[in-house]
C-alpha cells in the first residue's frame, strides 16, 4: 500500500497542470452549483420562516372608529377560530414632507404601538430604539426609508425625528409611533383608524376567520381586512423573480461542471496508460490502478471543492443580505446541505468518470498498455487532415485546424463547454439588456428634468417650494389648481426643451379591486416616457384609457371592454380600454381630459442632446417661480433587485466562461501530451515558436468558433425562455419589444465569445508548446 | 575554418548533474565530406548531432554551422536555420502518421514558406528518385521500415539543405532496407551532399563514411579516413 500512496502522490505532483486544472474545475463547478442551488433554496422559504418567527397575522383588520370601539375589537379576539389578537391600534395616513425645502414624499401609513413585542406581529427593531414619546417615529421597511436621525414633517407641521427601524414581515405599517404621539399628528387630509391583528387557528381558512370576526363587530366596522395568504403570494412572487434565472444557470453550471470534469478526469487517466501499463508489469492490481487514479484525481478535487464551497458561500452572501432585508429574520446563509451536496455532487461525477477510465486502463493488457504512446496508433481524422492541406492557409494553421478531428470524443466535450460558455454569455447579455429595458418601462422614468410642485403648506422654516423626488409618484390631484397648459407652454419656451408632457396621479377604486387603482392622467405627448403595449395601442382620445395587465387580471376583462371608475369625491368615470400597458400595479392611464377637474401636477421633460440639466433646472424653476413650482435633474433610480441579478449574473457568467476555457486548456495539454513527441518533429523539421503558437491556437479555433455558433442561438432561446418566466412570476405578460435585444452588432460580437474562450483556454498550452525544446520533445515518449 | 560546413570548438554538454554528455569536442566537418560518428550507447553521439542542429545548446564552446553560429540562435531562429541549411534523418523515422507521404515530404518546405506548385514538383521528383513515388498518397503507418526511411530521406531534402544529419539511419531497419538506405546515402555523398553520419553501423560506415569520428565518455578519440 505503501507503494501505491507513493505513485499517487508522485502523480499529482508529477502532472501539475492536470492537478490545477481539476482543482480549478471542481472549485468553479462547486461555486456554481452552491450559489445556483442555494440561492434557490433560500428563495423558496423566507417569508414563511419570517412570518413564523414574527408571528405574523393571518387576518389585519382595520376599522373605522367612527363604527366601532377599542372595546369591542378587543372583544373580537375571542372570535369562533381565532387563536391570538393584537390590538386595537391607532392606524393613521399621514401626508409628509421631509428635508429643509419640504420635499413631498408618499403618505405614511403611521401605527401606534407601546412596544413592538406581543401575542401577534412581533415587529423587529433593526436598528436605534422604539418611540417612547411624540415627536419620535420608528421607520418600516416599505416604499419610504429615512435614516436615523432624519426629520420628517407631517400635515399638521409636527416635526418627527427618525428614532429606530424595524421591518415586519407582514408590512402592518409604513412605520410606528408611541400612543402618546397620535394627538399631536392629526390634521386635516389625515386618515385615522384602528388596526387589529388576527392569528388563526387554522391559517388556512382566513375567509371563515375573516366571518367570525366581523359578526362580533358592529356593521360597518370593517374598513378592510387583509388575508396573510395575500401579502404571502406578493413575497413569493417577489422571490419567484430568481427562480427561471438560477435554474438556468444552475442547469448550464451542471452541465459544464459535468462535461469538464468528465473531460479533464477521463484524459489524465488516459493519457497515463503507458504508466500504468507499467505499474502492471510491476505488479500492482486492476484494482490498485483504479484506487490510485481515483484519489489520484479527488485530492485535487477535493481542494477545489472546498474552495469552491467556499466562495459559493462568501458570493451569496449579498444576496442573502437582501432577502433578510426584503423578508427580516429569514435565511442568512447558505443551507449547510446545499454546499454539502454540491461539493459531493462533482466529487461523486470526479470519481465516477476516474473509476471509468481508470477501470478500462486497469483492464487493458499490459503489454499492449505499455505499447502506448510507444507504437503507432489508430489515427483519426485524416479526412481532416487531407482536407486542411488544401486549405490555402498557412501549413502549421492547416495542421492545427485537422487536429481535433484526431480526437472527436474529446473535441465534442470541449465544443459542449465552449457552447454553453458562449449560451452563459449571450443569455446573461440578453437577460441583462431586458431587465434594463423592463426598468426602464415599469419606471417610466426616461425625463432628464421632472417639475413638480411643493408640499400644499409651508414648509419647515418657511414656504420655500419643494420638489419630488425624481422618479418618485407625481402628487395626487391635490395639487389641481395649477393650469398645466401654462405650465407645459413655459417649458415649451425654454431654451433646451426637446419634449415635456403633464402627469397627475389619482388613486381611483375599481369594482373587483379592494385596493386603489392608480389613474394617471397625461397631457402632451407620453410616447417617449418609455411606457411598452403589450397590446392594442396608447390612447388617443378622450374617454380611452390603456391599463396594466394585473388591472386587467383582477377585474376579469380585456382590450376593448370599458372599465369604470370612482374618485375619491365619489365621479364616476367610464373608461374604454384600447391597450395593455406593460405595468406591473394595478394600473390606468388616459388622457386628463377624460377626468374633469384634473390638471397635471407633474412635468418630467427630455431635454435636446448637449444641454445642461442643472443649468436647465435653474433657469426653468425661476420661469416658474409664480407657480411655486420646482425643477430638478432626474437622478438614476436603480433598482437593488436589478442590481443584484445583474451581479449575479455578472459572477455566474465569468465562473461558466472560466469552466468553458479551463476546458479548452485541458483539451489542449492533454493533445499537446499526446503529441509531443510530433511536436519535437515539427520543431526539428524547421517550425518555429511562432508557427507553434499558431497551429495550438488554429486546432482549438474551429471548436471556439463552432461552439460560439452553437452557444449564441441556445442563448437567445433561454432568453427567450427564462425572461418571460420571470415576467409571468410576477404576474406580466412582456412585450416583444423588451425581448429582442440581441441587433447585429451584438450578434456578431457573441458569435465571437467561442473563439475568445477558446483563444483564452489556448494561450498558456500555447506558450508551453512554443517553449518546448525540441530535443525534449524528442526524447519524450 | 570558414570553409568548413562545421566547425565546433572546445564544446561541453553536461545533463543535470551526471558526468558530460560531451566534453570539450573539436570538430569540422568540410563541404562534401561524409562523416561517421561511431560509439557505444551513452556516448555523446546523438548529443553532438542535436548541437550540430541546433536542437539543443551547448554549455560552452562554440558550433557554427554553415557559416552560423547555432549555439547563439533562439528557438525562432534555430528553427528558421534548420529548415535551410539542415535534414534530419532518424533511427525511428519520426513521420508523422497522419500526414500522406507526400504531405510530410512537403511538410519542411511549407513551414519555410516555400511555393507550393515548386516544392510539390520537387517532392515528387524526389519521390520517384528515391522509388517511393507509388506511396505518394499512402500514410506511414502502411509502409515498410525502408520505405518509411526513404521517405524520412525525402523529407530531410526537399529543402535543399547544405548538411545531411542522420541518427542511427539503419538502427531500426531489417538487413534488405538497411542495404537499401546504405546504398541510398552512398549516392547522395557522391552527389556532393554533406553528411554527418551517427552510427552502430560498421558496414554503413565504411559504405559511405569519407571519415569516422569515434566518441567514448563524451569525448572525440579519434578522426580516422575510412
Amino acid at each position: 500500500m505503501n507503494g501505491l500512496n507513493r505513485v499517487i502522490r508522485s502523480g499529482v505532483r508529477r502532472r501539475r497542470v492536470q492537478t490545477v486544472v481539476i482543482a480549478l474545475v471542481a472549485a468553479a463547478a462547486v461555486t456554481a452549483s452552491v450559489l445556483g442551488a442555494g440561492l434557490l433554496v433560500a428563495s423558496e422559504a423566507p417569508f414563511d420562516d419570517a412570518f413564523a418567527a414574527q408571528r405574523g397575522p393571518h387576518l389585519t383588520v382595520q376599522a373605522d372608529p367612527a363604527h366601532v370601539t377599542a372595546a369591542q375589537l378587543t372583544a373580537s379576539a375571542s372570535a369562533s377560530g381565532v387563536s391570538a389578537a393584537a390590538g386595537p391600534y391607532p392606524l393613521l395616513v399621514v401626508p409628509m414632507a421631509v428635508g429643509p425645502q419640504g420635499m413631498r414624499i408618499p403618505p405614511l401609513t403611521l401605527v401606534a404601538r407601546a412596544d413592538p413585542g406581543g401575542a401577534v406581529d412581533r415587529v423587529e427593531l433593526i436598528g436605534g430604539r422604539w418611540a417612547t414619546g411624540p415627536g419620535e417615529l420608528v421607520m418600516g421597511g416599505g416604499m419610504v426609508r429615512l435614516p436615523l436621525g432624519a426629520t420628517v414633517t407631517t400635515a399638521g407641521g409636527t416635526e418627527l425625528t427618525v428614532v429606530g427601524t424595524a421591518r415586519s414581515v407582514s408590512g402592518t405599517a409604513g412605520g410606528w409611533v408611541a400612543p402618546s404621539a397620535v394627538a399631536a399628528l392629526d390634521a386635516p387630509g389625515v386618515t385615522h383608524g384602528l388596526q387589529m391583528l388576527y392569528r388563526l387557528t387554522d391559517p388556512a381558512q382566513v375567509s371563515a376567520g375573516r366571518d367570525a370576526v366581523a359578526a362580533t363587530l358592529p356593521s360597518g366596522a370593517v374598513v378592510s381586512a387583509r388575508s396573510w395568504l395575500d401579502i404571502r403570494q406578493d413575497a413569493v412572487e417577489d422571490a419567484a423573480v430568481f427562480v427561471p434565472f438560477l435554474v438556468a444557470f444552475a442547469l448550464l453550471g451542471i452541465v459544464m461542471a459535468v462535461l469538464v470534469v468528465g473531460t479533464v478526469i477521463a484524459g489524465t487517466v488516459g493519457a497515463a496508460t503507458r504508466r500504468i501499463g507499467i505499474l502492471k508489469a510491476l505488479g500492482c492490481t486492476p484494482g490498485g490502478i483504479v484506487r490510485a487514479y481515483v484519489t489520484q484525481a479527488l485530492i485535487p478535487a477535493s481542494i477545489g471543492a472546498l474552495a469552491g464551497a467556499v466562495a459559493g458561500n462568501l458570493i451569496a452572501l449579498p444576496v442573502l443580505a437582501e432577502t433578510e432585508e426584503i423578508y427580516g429574520s429569514a435565511n442568512t446563509a447558505i443551507a449547510w446541505w446545499v454546499t454539502v451536496l454540491a461539493a459531493g455532487g462533482v466529487l461523486a461525477v470526479v470519481a465516477a468518470t476516474g473509476w471509468a477510465a481508470a477501470l478500462r486502463a486497469g483492464r487493458l493488457r499490459t503489454v499492449d498498455a505499455i505499447a502506448v504512446g510507444r507504437a503507432s496508433g489508430p489515427v483519426r481524422g485524416r479526412w481532416a487532415s487531407r482536407l486542411a492541406a488544401r486549405l490555402p492557409v498557412p501549413r502549421p494553421i492547416g495542421l492545427g485546424l485537422a487536429r481535433p478531428f484526431a480526437r472527436p470524443v474529446r473535441t465534442s466535450a470541449t465544443l459542449l463547454a465552449v457552447a454553453a460558455g458562449a449560451a452563459a454569455v449571450t443569455f446573461a447579455s440578453g437577460l441583462g439588456a431586458s431587465l434594463v429595458r423592463i426598468q426602464t418601462a415599469l419606471d417610466q422614468n426616461t425625463a432628464d428634468v421632472t417639475v413638480s410642485g411643493s408640499f400644499g403648506g409651508p414648509g419647515p422654516g418657511g414656504a420655500a417650494p419643494g420638489g419630488l423626488p425624481p422618479g418618485g409618484s407625481a402628487p395626487s390631484g391635490s395639487a389641481s389648481a395649477l393650469d398645466g397648459a401654462a405650465v407645459l407652454a413655459a417649458i415649451a419656451a425654454q431654451d433646451g426643451t426637446r419634449a415635456a408632457y403633464g402627469v397627475v396621479e389619482e388613486p381611483v377604486t375599481v369594482v373587483g379591486i379592494a385596493d386603489p387603482v392608480r389613474l394617471s392622467a397625461f397631457s402632451g405627448d407620453a410616447s417617449w416616457a418609455g411606457f411598452e403595449m403589450v397590446s392594442g395601442r396608447w390612447f388617443a382620445a378622450p374617454g380611452e384609457t390603456v391599463a396594466s395587465a394585473p388591472l386587467l387580471k383582477a377585474v376579469g376583462i380585456q382590450v376593448g371592454d370599458s372599465l369604470t371608475v370612482r374618485s375619491d369625491d365619489g365621479t364616476t368615470t367610464s373608461l374604454h380600454i384600447v391597450g395593455e400597458v406593460f405595468e406591473s400595479s394595478p394600473s390606468v392611464f388616459t388622457s386628463t381630459a377624460t377626468v374633469p377637474g384634473l390638471q397635471p401636477a407633474e412635468f418630467p421633460i427630455a431635454l435636446t442632446d448637449g444641454t445642461d440639466a442643472g443649468a436647465y433646472a435653474e433657469k426653468l424653476t425661476a420661469a416658474l417661480t409664480a407657480q411655486s413650482l420646482t425643477a430638478q435633474p432626474t437622478g438614476a433610480d436603480v433598482d437593488p433587485l436589478l442590481l443584484l441579478i445583474q451581479g449575479l449574473t455578472a459572477t455566474l457568467t465569468l465562473l461558466l466562461l472560466a469552466v468553458a476555457a479551463l476546458g479548452v486548456l485541458n483539451m489542449l495539454v492533454l493533445d499537446l501530451r499526446d503529441r509531443v513527441h510530433d511536436l519535437g518533429i515539427h520543431k526539428a523539421l524547421g517550425m518555429t515558436p511562432k508557427q507553434t503558437i499558431a497551429m495550438v491556437i488554429a486546432s482549438v479555433a474551429g471548436v471556439g468558433l463552432t461552439g460560439g455558433l452553437l452557444g449564441v442561438p441556445l442563448g437567445i432561446a433561454m432568453q427567450r425562455l427564462v425572461v418571460p418566466s420571470m415576467a409571468a412570476s410576477g404576474g406580466l405578460h412582456l412585450p416583444a419589444s423588451l425581448l429582442d435585444v440581441y441587433g447585429p452588432a451584438l450578434l456578431a460580437a457573441l458569435a465571437l465569445g467561442g473563439p475568445a474562450v477558446a483563444l483564452l483556454g489556448a494561450l498558456l498550452p500555447a506558450g508551453w508548446a512554443a517553449r518546448t525544446r525540441t530535443a525534449t520533445a524528442l526524447r519524450t515518449e | 575554418m570558414t570553409d568548413s560546413v562545421i566547425d565546433l570548438r572546445g564544446v561541453s554538454r553536461r545533463y543535470d548533474e551526471g558526468p558530460p554528455a560531451l566534453d570539450d569536442v573539436s570538430l569540422s566537418v568540410a563541404p562534401g565530406e561524409c562523416v561517421a560518428v561511431l560509439g557505444p550507447s551513452g556516448s555523446g553521439k546523438s548529443t553532438l548531432l542535436n548541437l550540430i542542429a541546433g536542437l539543443d545548446r551547448p554549455d560552452s564552446g562554440t558550433v557554427t554551422v554553415a557559416g552560423t553560429r547555432v549555439d547563439t540562435l533562439g528557438e525562432a531562429a534555430s528553427a528558421r536555420f534548420r529548415r535551410t541549411h539542415v535534414g534530419l534523418i532518424f533511427q525511428f523515422f519520426n513521420l508523422l502518421d497522419d500526414l500522406t507521404v507526400l504531405e510530410n515530404v512537403l511538410l519542411p518546405a511549407q513551414l519555410a514558406g516555400a511555393r507550393d506548385k515548386a516544392s510539390r514538383e520537387h517532392a515528387a521528383r524526389l519521390l520517384d528518385t528515391l522509388g517511393i513515388a507509388r506511396h505518394a498518397g499512402a500514410y506511414p503507418g502502411r509502409l515498410s521500415g525502408g520505405e518509411r526511411q526513404r521517405v524520412a530521406v525525402a523529407r530531410a531534402l526537399v529543402n535543399r539543405p547544405a548538411l545531411l544529419l542522420a541518427d542511427e539511419p539503419t538502427g531500426a531497419l531489417d538487413t534488405a532496407s538497411g542495404e537499401d538506405v546504405r546504398y541510398l546515402l552512398n549516392d547522395l555523398h557522391a552527389g556532393g551532399q554533406t553528411i554527418v553520419l551517427v552510427t552502430h553501423d560498421l558496414r554503413l560506415a565504411e559504405a559511405c563514411a569519407t571519415r569516422t569520428i569515434s566518441v567514448r565518455d563524451g569525448r572525440v578519440e579519434a578522426g580516422v579516413p575510412a
